[in-house]
């Protein structure tokens, strides 16, 4: 799993926002590190969520982007150059200056019946965000 | 005695029946019926129990989670306190002052070093977040408007309680001819 990112807040209505752009390479396997969709694997639904800790809160988590993978989808990703779906807001001005920022890979195996478990991929990537605003960037 | 078959049913043998099960044979089959609805309230209240939520069981009702549940597939909930609320989980909550629950997933969450969390919701079919969905003025949800966490799910079984509630006929239909089936069936 690796990803790599360009970043930059920029307040907006007192909150910081942050702007991330990413890569993943990933193979999702089973627990028992097998190919993910046997016979009761209808979907994966993925994200990609950034969590991280802040004067105003002792634990954040943002999902950045999602994508559901279906029976028959190839479960590998190879994806460059992505940016979030979702805006990353701040509840507050935490994302400045703040170096731990820690990204993850997670999924949700959606079966034809049974339960729903939440899976987290291994391996991480730490994003530090600057100690200052952009104030204009074409995005 | 198997059950009556559906000919015999119309034929006036079973009415000769009926008339000749004696009083006591009546109270017996009802008191059968009540132990049966009162065994299927102490499960249900049993499952509330151990799972923590007021309503262990739902039923999907909007396309709005597609293709993962569709309407009319069943959900089976936890809402025990110790599990805290992540991103990615699945929850069913209601917005204050609205009866219906709905089952959209945590997009994001901020909580605080005391364990105060607020958290915003998405439906996997839906373009935005359910902001737009929540009470005025109200910009997150928070532990108090969760009924669960979907921990399971069956497909298709409760189109059954869709249907029911959008065709009252045929629920009525539905309750009579179980009672019926009880009544008459003798063991």
């Amino acid at each position: 799993l690796r990803k790599n990112v360009e970043d930059f807040t920029g307040p907006r209505e007192r909150s910081d926002l942050g702007f991330v752009t990413f890569d993943i390479t990933a193979d999702i396997l089973n627990g028992k590190n097998a190919f993910i969709f046997d016979w009761n694997v209808k979907q994966l639904f993925l994200y990609l969520s950034a969590e991280y800790s802040t004067k105003n809160n002792a634990l954040n988590q943002v999902v950045l982007w999602d994508k559901i993978m279906l029976r028959g989808d190839n479960p590998r990703l190879f994806l460059k150059d992505m940016k979030s779906k979702y805006f990353f807001f701040d509840d507050g001005n935490g994302l400045k200056g703040n170096r731990n920022v820690t990204l993850t890979l997670s999924w949700n195996v959606v079966p034809n019946a049974g339960i729903l478990p939440l899976v987290t991929g291994s391996g991480h990537v730490s994003v530090p965000f600057p100690d200052t605003y952009e104030t204009t960037k074409s995005y | 005695e198997p059950p009556p078959s559906v000919p015999a049913m119309l034929s006036l043998d079973f009415l000769d029946d009926v008339r000749r099960m004696n009083k006591r044979q009546l109270y017996y089959q009802v008191l059968n019926f009540g132990m049966i609805v009162s065994s299927a309230l102490m499960i249900w209240k049993g499952l509330m129990v151990v799972t923590g939520s007021e309503s262990p069981i739902v039923v999907v009702l909007s396309g709005s989670m597609e293709p993962a549940f569709h309407r009319g597939d069943l959900l089976f909930l936890t809402n025990r306190i110790e599990d805290p609320i992540r991103v990615g989980e699945i929850v069913v909550f209601r917005i204050e002052g609205r009866e219906i629950p709905i089952v959209h997933r945590v997009l994001k969450i901020h909580e605080k070093q005391n364990g105060d969390i607020k958290f915003l919701t998405k439906g996997d079919n839906n373009a935005v977040d359910d902001r737009g969905l929540y009470k005025r003025g109200q910009h997150w949800l928070e532990k108090k408007d969760v009924v669960g966490r979907a921990r399971g799910f069956v497909p298709y079984i409760g189109i059954v309680t869709i249907l029911m509630n959008d065709y009252p006929k045929f629920k009525y239909a539905v309750l009579f001819l179980l009672g019926l089936f009880v009544l008459v069936h003798r063991e």
